[in-house]
């Protein structure tokens, strides 16, 4: 059966531009190639970051602190007044979440939440005459590990119960222990700001994947944690996590309307590095559509070429009785074409070079600890490519295209003769 | 249903401009069913621009044209192009066979897009019509493979390709030798005569605008002699 006239003359035109049409067809492969290989690596990443940060941190951390500073009595009497305070002095006052028990009892109340107090601050870990600052939380293990997944990323030591079982014991990050040469059952000093100095023992060692939490995290019973800071009762934060992840922000802000302590959902807690990702993915649409952008250009010059070499061909075509939306036709499927095949080719390219990162083994540490590229594999990478690289490849065809279908059979006869 | 195939009635074509360029004017012509007419006259005279205008591939500034008694003024391009592809048939002084496609492939195209006949229907009629043509043999060869001559009696396969009752011809013979021109003219002749066909040629070559059953003379874009 023979080709429909149309996509027959339009294969015939790109078939005579071989080497240019070729030149086309890889700038279109390459740009979706590069698409899905980059989109599969950067979602990759992003989507492993946000999944450990889900898994591993609570989803609500309320703190000891507010959003805005309180405002004085004065000003809440005369708020329109023209008032300028000078000299103040801020109350000398032992910081923590005032009320926290009731605070734990209401929040508990709710379904599908689950809380745990905290006291977290500085310390100083003193091993071999090596200083190895950190962040210490004071946890209740029993609490804790309905939140947070710290049981489970032990590396070293079985269950949190062993800062139960052990007199002054501590679970310490693997990049802590990398950095102070710390081993499992080690005798530590810790040393507080408020000068404090516990001799503690490694009860554990976890390793979460986040670098961040691996290099400075450690955690020892509440009360422990309470004599270190030197403020007994007190907890600065509560830890939240829920069954269902995506309420973490609309519960944040209720709890914050209700208490006043500031309440951060994972979502602001990780702000910073979800910033960065919406930079990344511009980045990457970006390059992506620069790529685009210049073998379209290449479509465009294939296209204007031809329709300026097969002028002849288009007024006689014409004066046979071809329409003018026959003749852009032609051409817009050549475009279409270039997009069509230039998208398959892009496709299995993109495939190869996505599961050709997933074979390379290296380790990488940045935001995740990781033993290579983390892919995330999804027919959407292939859809946004694809329609991308036909969507531009028409566009860049339509303006030649409508060139064609515009000429006049008479001045080319005319002209040809 | 007028007798005729082509009647023009008081046709003038003005190219407009700060100058406007009169191309042919007050044309009145007629072409019967069968009839084989020659259009002659100097370079400019507006032979071809006439042409043109019976073919619609050009509209008249005044005047009607009417192809088999339909007038064609109030015509859409696309309307204009329907009619072409079924009725008209056009053979230039260059060739225009689409240098990509044989020279079967390049007379199936007219039939292909006019989409009347199967597949196997529109390469029988292309192969019947080189081989009326006697270019039987060079069915399979690209124009770049063919002599003029062979190239000019394919593109008259591809004019009759869907059958049309005219056959317009500019200057078909301008590019080839006296002999060919003559065995093109004959052609075109028996076009007329045994398939009772309407052709129009305009050729500026008097020796053979003889052998044409009426000989139209234009000068300045008027009739001056019919």
């Amino acid at each position: 059966m023979a080709l429909p006239l149309g996509l027959d003359i339009a294969l015939q035109h790109l078939a005579h531009r071989r080497r240019q049409t070729l030149v086309s067809l890889l700038g279109v492969s390459l740009g979706v190639a590069f698409f899905i290989a980059i989109a599969s690596m950067m979602q990759g990443f992003q989507q492993d970051f946000i999944s450990r940060i889900i898994d591993i941190q609570p989803h609500i951390i309320v703190k000891d602190d507010f959003r805005d500073p309180p405002r004085q009595p004065v000003e809440v009497l005369y708020g329109d007044g023209a008032l300028d305070l000078r000299g103040l002095k801020p109350l000398d006052e032992t910081r923590g979440i005032r009320g926290a028990r009731s605070m734990l009892a209401v929040l508990e109340e709710e379904a599908g939440i689950h809380v745990a107090p905290t006291l977290s601050g500085n310390i100083l870990l003193r091993f071999g005459g090596k200083d190895v600052s950190a962040n210490v939380t004071g946890i209740v293990p029993e609490r804790q590990r309905r939140v947070s997944h710290l049981e489970k990323d032990l590396v070293e030591g079985a269950t949190l119960d062993a800062l139960y079982t052990t007199a002054n014991g501590i679970i310490i990050g693997d990049g802590v222990a990398k950095r102070g040469g710390i081993r499992m059952d080690d005798l530590i000093s810790v040393v507080s700001p408020t000068g404090v100095v516990l001799k503690m023992k490694v009860v554990g060692i976890f390793s979460s994947g986040l670098t961040l939490m691996d290099n400075f995290d450690t955690y020892v019973l509440l009360k422990k944690a309470q004599v270190l800071q030197g403020r007994a009762n007190v907890i600065n934060r509560i830890n939240i996590r829920l069954d269902d992840v995506e309420q973490a922000a609309p519960l944040a802000a209720r709890i914050e309307r209700q208490f006043g302590y500031r309440a951060e959902p994972w979502q602001e807690q990780s702000r910073n590095v979800l910033g960065i990702f919406v930079i990344q993915n511009v980045i990457m649409y970006s390059t992506v559509s620069a790529i685009l952008i210049v073998a379209c250009f290449g479509i465009f010059n294939v296209i204007s070429t031809v329709v300026f070499e097969k002028t002849r061909d288009i007024g006689i075509l014409k004066s046979m009785g071809f329409r003018d939306a026959d003749i852009r036709r032609i051409f817009l499927m050549e475009g279409l074409m270039v997009g069509v095949l230039g998208t398959v080719i892009g496709w299995a390219l993109g495939y190869g070079i996505v599961e050709f990162m997933g074979t390379l083994r290296f380790a990488m540490e940045g935001f995740v600890k990781a033993q290579g590229f983390i892919l995330y594999r999804t027919p959407r990478h292939y859809l946004i490519s694809g329609g991308m690289a036909i969507l531009s490849a028409t566009l860049a065809a339509w303006i030649p295209a409508r060139r064609a279908s515009r000429l006049n059979p008479v001045d080319i006869v005319r002209g040809a003769g | 249903m007028s007798a005729f195939a082509i009647e023009t009635r008081k046709v003038t074509r003005e190219l407009p401009g700060p100058v406007p360029v009169t191309l042919v004017r007050d044309i009145d012509f007629r072409v019967a069913p069968g009839e084989f007419v020659a259009v002659t006259g100097p370079s400019g005279s507006g032979k071809s621009s006439l042409l043109y205008l019976l073919g619609l591939l050009d509209r008249p500034s005044a005047g009607t044209v009417a192809i088999q008694g339909a007038e064609t003024s109030n015509l859409s391009p696309d309307q204009a192009a329907a009619l072409r592809l079924e009725r008209l048939g056009f053979v230039f002084q260059f060739h225009f066979l689409l240098p990509e496609f044989t020279s079967q492939t390049n007379v199936e195209i007219p039939m292909r897009r006019l989409d009347r006949l199967d597949d196997r229907a529109i390469r029988r009629r292309a192969t019947e019509l080189l081989e009326t043509l006697e270019l039987g043999e060079h069915r399979h060869k690209r124009p770049d493979q063919l002599s003029g001559g062979q190239r000019q009696r394919v593109a008259i396969a591809r004019a009759l390709a869907n059958d049309p009752p005219i056959l317009l011809a500019d200057e078909p013979t301008g590019n080839l030798d006296t002999h060919t021109a003559q065995i093109v003219f004959e052609l075109f002749r028996d076009l007329a005569h045994r398939q009772n066909r309407s052709v129009v040629v305009v050729t500026h070559d008097t020796h053979l605008a003889e052998l044409a059953d009426r000989r139209v003379h234009l000068v300045d874009g008027v009739i001056v002699d019919d």
